[in-house]
């Protein structure tokens, strides 16, 4: 849609549910619309689609929602890529925001282009910065591409929505505040609406990961160095201990070390944890690629000229196999005394 | 069966290199090839071709006239025809108007049954293209396959590798699939298929070919716009330690770790 098609106002998020719960992600995703809804004097609202999800709304405006739009119905206890972007299409063509936000996770990179591309907007993926551009009160989205090495600024200048997914982890939800009131929308619609070309069969867990490394506060990532598949268990035990996720280079993941949805990188996937422990992992820059924006990094590595140690902020030179049961057993010392002290 | 194979010349990933002095990092710009996630793209299409009789492949790409070096490659691997959609009027597209283009193209050459697409390119990092163009040509986006499980009579079954499993999923044909790395191994092109990608004729079409308004394409046609691009600096000063004594070594890790809050 065309700016000059009507008047477009108000920021909006998209919720995200997985069985019927909200999925925190979503929080996430208000604290960066409440900003730019404040910074742009407009409401907040967040629309979320599922079933049994309406006694769940009220938790979007707890978070800093003014508004929630809710659409529930046992066809969209599942994500099908035409119900909910058509769903989304009618919400958007009758309450016309000027700026829709998702984070960028499967479901919001995958129905987010769908909708841009039936409302004739732009969409501008897995932003790490949003602001509004003060003269001109337009939305400031700034992404980083080729594997972070060049960061981009772009605007969407004369069609609304303006769009982007905003990648998982860059901003802190803000906290809950029950007090806060805000209007509830229950929008119905007719039910051919809800005929899917798709349908959901089932849905396997994935049993070896603790939390989607895209997600993970802490990862702790192995590389060739770990030299077999059996050394990975080192590496889960860690990750046990820091309560953090497995990630891998590629070569582990090329050598049948451990499954891809665990692997950092350029090909892989991108993560910005709060910590990233690199093990044996000399640093590709296809590699670096996909963690450079982990707030802290730890790299051990038996190679000084390793490129990992450039982007480490606390490294070490040495056997991993030395270094690593020492850790890991420090490690569970504490938590053990940890557990007495607190009983 | 008919498959389409979007693909996307890129600049080679594996010349990027890290400055010295500014820790950005730097690639040849001469260098291209096809972008590495779309090699699995591409098998996958023949992968079916090998096991479905009468099924033909054609590789759509939208570049600059030299982009052919990549769908080359992709016929080289075992698909049967090359079309390139160049124009003057296609520089500076975003991911939108990337998509009205492909799938105008795709319009042009008739119907099909499958379209495929790597999970997103190496260079822009989007993977917006693929699902807007299965919107543009009105069918489901099925994004992130890890695994096809069924395919015939209409309808295909897939694995999508989504956060924290596996979704499985039906869908009625035609369908956008993109896929994952986890979904094969691609095939190294033989000699009988290097010959044949170099004797292969590519379809060049422009703009007005493939019926295509400026106004939908390109820079014109493209809602938004860089304004600013900017190198960022990955290096970090970090302390770098010795890890000859792991006891002591260990020590001065915690205590890092402990600083910050982590432990």
């Amino acid at each position: 849609m065309k700016i000059n098609e009507g008047k477009f106002q108000g920021v909006w998020t998209l919720g995200e549910q997985r069985e019927g719960d909200i999925s925190p992600v979503s929080y996430e995703l208000l604290a960066w619309g409440r900003e730019l809804a404040d910074k742009r004097g407009t409401t907040l609202a967040s629309v979320i689609l599922g079933h049994n999800i309406k006694e769940k709304a009220e938790s979007l405006i707890h978070h800093g929602a003014d508004i929630v739009y809710v659409v529930d119905h046992p066809s969209l206890e599942h994500f099908t890529p035409d119900v909910h972007s058509n769903i989304l299409e009618k919400l958007v063509r009758e309450f016309m925001p000027e700026i829709f936000i998702a984070s960028a996770t499967t479901y919001g990179r995958t129905v987010m282009p769908v909708l841009a591309a039936k409302v004739e907007t732009g969409l501008t993926a897995d932003c790490t910065e949003l602001d509004i551009e003060q003269d001109t009160g337009l939305l400031i989205q700034t992404r980083p591409a080729i594997g972070g090495n060049v960061m981009a600024t772009i605007k969407t200048p004369e069609h609304r929505p303006q769009m982007s997914t905003v990648r998982p982890r860059s901003k802190k939800p803000l906290s809950k505040d029950e007090s806060r009131k805000g209007k509830i929308v229950v929008k119905e619609y007719p039910d051919e609406l809800y005929v899917s070309k798709v349908k959901f069969i089932e849905f396997i867990k994935d049993e070896t990961i603790a939390l989607p490394i895209q997600e993970a506060d802490t990862i702790v990532s192995g590389g060739k160095g770990l030299k077999d598949a059996k050394n990975f268990k080192l590496l889960h035990e860690l990750a046990d201990l820091l309560n953090s996720s497995v990630g891998a280079s590629r070569q582990a993941v090329d050598m049948g070390w451990i499954p891809y949805s665990h692997q950092v990188g350029l090909s892989g996937k991108t993560v910005s944890p709060r910590l990233y422990i690199a093990i044996g992992i000399s640093g590709a820059v296809q590699h670096l690629a996909g963690m450079s924006s982990a707030d802290v990094v730890v790299a051990i590595n038996n190679d000084p000229d390793a490129g990992i140690f450039r982007v480490c902020d606390f490294g070490i030179v040495g056997d991993i196999f030395e270094i690593l049961p020492v850790f890991i057993e420090r490690l569970r010392e504490r938590k053990t005394v940890n557990v007495k002290g607190g009983s | 069966m008919r498959i389409v194979v979007l693909v996307k010349q890129v600049p080679s990933t594996d010349k990027v290199k890290l400055d010295e002095k500014t820790g950005t990092m730097v690639r040849s710009a001469m260098e291209a090839e096809l972008n590495p996630l779309d090699l699995y793209a591409v098998e996958e299409a023949v992968r079916i071709k090998e096991k479905t009789e009468g099924t033909e492949i054609t590789v759509i790409s939208m570049g600059p006239p030299n982009a052919t070096y990549a769908i080359r490659e992709a016929i080289a691997m075992g698909c049967d025809k090359g079309v390139l959609l160049s124009d003057s009027a296609f520089a500076g597209a975003d991911t939108w108007a990337t998509a009205c283009t492909l799938s105008s193209g795709v319009k042009k050459l008739g119907e099909f049954d499958l379209i495929f697409s790597g999970e997103r390119a190496t260079d822009g990092e989007t993977g917006q293209v693929g699902p807007s163009v299965a919107a543009q040509l009105d069918m489901p986006a099925l994004t992130y396959v890890s695994k096809i499980r069924e395919i015939g009579d209409g309808k295909i079954v897939v694995e999508r590798a989504i956060e924290g499993g596996h979704e499985v999923v039906e869908s009625s044909l035609p369908a956008l699939l993109s896929v994952v790395k986890e979904i094969n191994e691609p095939r190294m092109p033989n000699l009988t298929g290097k010959i044949r990608a170099r004797k292969t004729e590519i379809i060049v079409m422009t703009a007005k070919e493939i019926g295509l308004d400026r106004s939908r394409t390109g820079l014109t046609g493209s809602p938004t716009r860089v304004v600013k691009i900017f190198y960022p600096s990955l290096s970090r000063n970090g302390i770098i330690v010795d890890g000859k004594d792991p006891e002591k070594t260990v020590e001065k890790l915690l205590q890092f770790l402990n600083d910050k809050a982590f432990i």
